[in-house]
């Protein structure tokens, strides 16, 4: 009996340090988004000049949807220009790069856009229903829809060539009217 | 029917259907208790541990907007804590749903109380009875050292 409880003290505290050691590994920023594989809810918003641009202009194609803030420093400032670079580079190719300024204001997204040379279409979602129909928590994500307008992938953080590449190689390699 | 004419009738029926899915549900008054009690139950995203009911952000106000909007055209309230599952998952709630796994850390605290408890009533008991147990016999007087005791309390020195 007293050899068991010399074993049952320690062997007690076992679960609790496999627990600790699971969840002090596992990143609390890494949320599974639970739109993964379904089709990528619509919109329809206003550009920073204040012309219409809607999700549904795009079908067919791969679109790359930044959501991104001026005030996101430095994330958003690191991956603009990889967004413009990816955008020149696939636009010929089916592929559509559309940012999604949010909780900004319009002379801060306007200088963002002219400092940093950005040339593809960015629609400003004053409300944040955009934002929440995307589950976005913060700024940059960036979520990569195929031609059947699914999303298949989201990006938190800043946007690198690797990932925007592969990921858009791999979307524009699979079958599906272009 | 040509192909124009089958598209320009269904989009008069999209248009119906949306006209009368518009003037079906009119706008209802939602009173701030409800937008106060949904919002309380979301997690504010971009915070850390505050509700979006509690936080300052932008954010959470924009959230606290959409959950009126939603209640307005005649959302339940657990129609719009759904919506917000939904495109979250299950990170935005606050509180844990109960059931499956998240049983777990609802039961996992009183579980633990119970046991602390438990162990913590075997041993008492088993120190208090050890003391009684072996509680020693008093300890044999001298006869004349008693004696002298007893003289010397008599003489009050």
């Amino acid at each position: 009996m007293k050899r068991l409880w010399r074993w049952l003290i320690p062997l007690a505290a076992l679960p609790v340090l496999a627990l600790l050691a699971y969840g002090f590994r596992v990143s609390p920023r890494d949320i599974p988004s639970p739109l993964l594989g379904r089709p990528a809810p619509g919109w329809a918003l206003t550009t920073l000049e204040g012309a219409p641009l809607s999700l549904g202009a795009h079908r067919g194609k791969v679109v790359v949807l930044n959501f991104w803030a001026s005030w996101c420093y430095p994330a958003c400032y690191e991956e603009a220009p990889v967004l413009e670079r990816n955008w020149r580079g696939y636009r010929d190719r089916g592929v559509v790069v559309v940012g999604v300024d949010i909780q900004d204001k319009q002379e801060a997204a306007e200088k963002f856009v002219r400092d940093l040379g950005l040339t593809f279409p960015i629609a400003r979602d004053l409300k944040g229903t955009v934002s929440v129909d995307y589950g976005v928590y913060g700024v940059p994500e960036t979520f990569f829809l195929d031609r059947q307008g699914r999303i298949r992938v989201k990006h938190v953080g800043a946007v690198t060539d690797d990932v925007f590449r592969a990921t858009v190689d791999r979307l524009l390699a699979e079958a599906g009217s272009p | 029917m040509s192909r124009a004419r089958v598209r320009f009738a269904a989009s008069l029926l999209l248009l119906g259907a949306t006209v009368s899915a518009l003037t079906a549900q009119p706008a209802k008054p939602v009173s701030e208790e409800i937008v106060h009690e949904v919002a309380a139950q979301l997690r504010c995203v971009v915070c850390q541990n505050l509700s979006v009911a509690d936080s300052p952000s932008e954010m959470a106000s924009q959230m606290r907007a959409i959950i009126r909007e939603r209640l307005a055209a005649g959302e339940s309230p657990a129609d719009v804590q759904r919506y917000f599952v939904d495109r979250y998952g299950e990170w935005i709630l606050l509180a844990p749903p109960r059931r499956g796994f998240n049983l777990l850390v609802w039961l996992l605290p009183f579980v633990a109380v119970g046991v602390g408890l438990a162990i913590t009533a075997a041993l008492v008991w088993r120190w208090t009875r050890r003391r009684r147990g072996v509680r020693p016999p008093p300890p044999a007087v001298d006869p004349a050292m008693s004696e002298r005791i007893r003289r010397e309390v008599q003489s009050g020195r």
